[in-house]
């Protein structure tokens, strides 16, 4: 009976809950689409420093990419557990997001903390404003996901994860690997393409 | 005038195959394997002086890579219903164009004015 009442289909046989979550991220790319396309926009613009080639770090950006597509692998494996009704696969593995997700926001401030003591706030020049927008907007993406991955643990910890359940961790995944695929282009666009 | 046959929603999913095949642990755990590999290329592009000429498109068709390796299999679309790859296609052609206009226009074309 609570299956029935977890899957509510449309007439098109679709999820009606992952046709509004699949919208909702078709809408996504587009607010991440302006934020790319403004720091496009201004890229070598700036006229005063400090300037992105001066300052950026792609060492520890690279372990950071590296941290994040490691948590969209902790996902997937989650969701697998939940699917398979393993209880303690799916806490491994949504611990794993959660701790991985909250060493990339580590990685984050300590970056940000970096670069204000170098110089570079949101006022210091165009490549200041739109860089700390978009990375910010990232970082608030990857909260939001470390704290929906956080009530899911809650769940599982408590027993109320089952497989009938897996429809929520597989939105909660279509989120995570979304601000991974983000990262990626933004890895690529302003950390990489100088 | 004769009344279609109504169907419900959870007839119209069994008529159309529920929706979000997957694959198995290990395969995720290659993919993953794979992913990093393309990282770890796009950092060695980076620092390799000889590829300057092709890095941007060399940094371009890699991260292309990585995000469609995690959009068909993290994400499902390969296994998923065509529906939701529209969907998502739709907002990411729109802000592909968008960023792609935008860079054209004020980095390619000349100030206006001044042809």
């Amino acid at each position: 009976m609570e299956a029935v009442a977890e899957h509510h289909y449309t007439s098109t046989g679709l999820n009606s809950w992952k046709v509004g979550f699949w919208t909702f991220i078709g809408s996504e790319c587009l607010f991440f689409g302006t934020l790319i396309s403004t720091y496009m926009v201004y890229k070598g613009k700036s006229l005063t420093g400090p300037y992105p080639e001066e300052i950026l770090n792609i060492p520890l950006t690279s372990v950071s990419t590296f941290v994040l597509l490691m948590s969209s692998l902790a996902m997937v494996l989650a969701l697998d557990g939940v699917q398979r009704g393993s209880r303690s696969r799916s806490l491994l593995w949504l611990g794993m997001v959660i701790v991985l997700g909250s060493i990339f926001l580590g990685f984050q401030a300590y970056e940000f903390t970096h670069f204000v003591h170098e110089g570079l706030t949101l006022q210091a020049n165009v490549f200041g404003s739109s860089f700390f927008v978009l990375t910010g907007f990232h970082g608030a993406h990857v909260s939001v996901g470390v704290i929906w991955m956080s009530t899911l643990f809650l769940m599982a910890l408590r027993g109320k994860l089952a497989p009938a359940h897996s429809l929520k961790v597989e939105i909660a995944g279509l989120y995570w690997h979304f601000v991974d695929i983000v990262w990626i282009v933004i890895f690529t666009l302003v950390y990489l393409i100088q | 005038m004769s009344a279609q046959p109504v169907q419900t929603g959870e007839q119209a999913a069994e008529a159309h195959g529920h929706e979000g095949g997957h694959a198995s642990a290990r395969f995720y755990v290659m993919i993953g394997a794979v992913l990093t590999v393309i990282t770890a290329v796009e950092v060695a592009a980076f620092y390799i002086p000889a590829l300057a000429s092709v890095l941007v498109p060399t940094l371009l068709a890699l991260s292309a890579a990585k995000f469609g390796l995690v959009v068909m299999f993290y994400m499902h679309l390969r296994f998923d219903s065509r529906v939701f790859t529209g969907v998502f296609v739709v907002g990411l052609i729109l802000a592909a164009f968008m960023v792609t206009a935008l860079t054209v226009l004020y980095h390619l074309l000349p100030p206006y004015g001044t042809t």
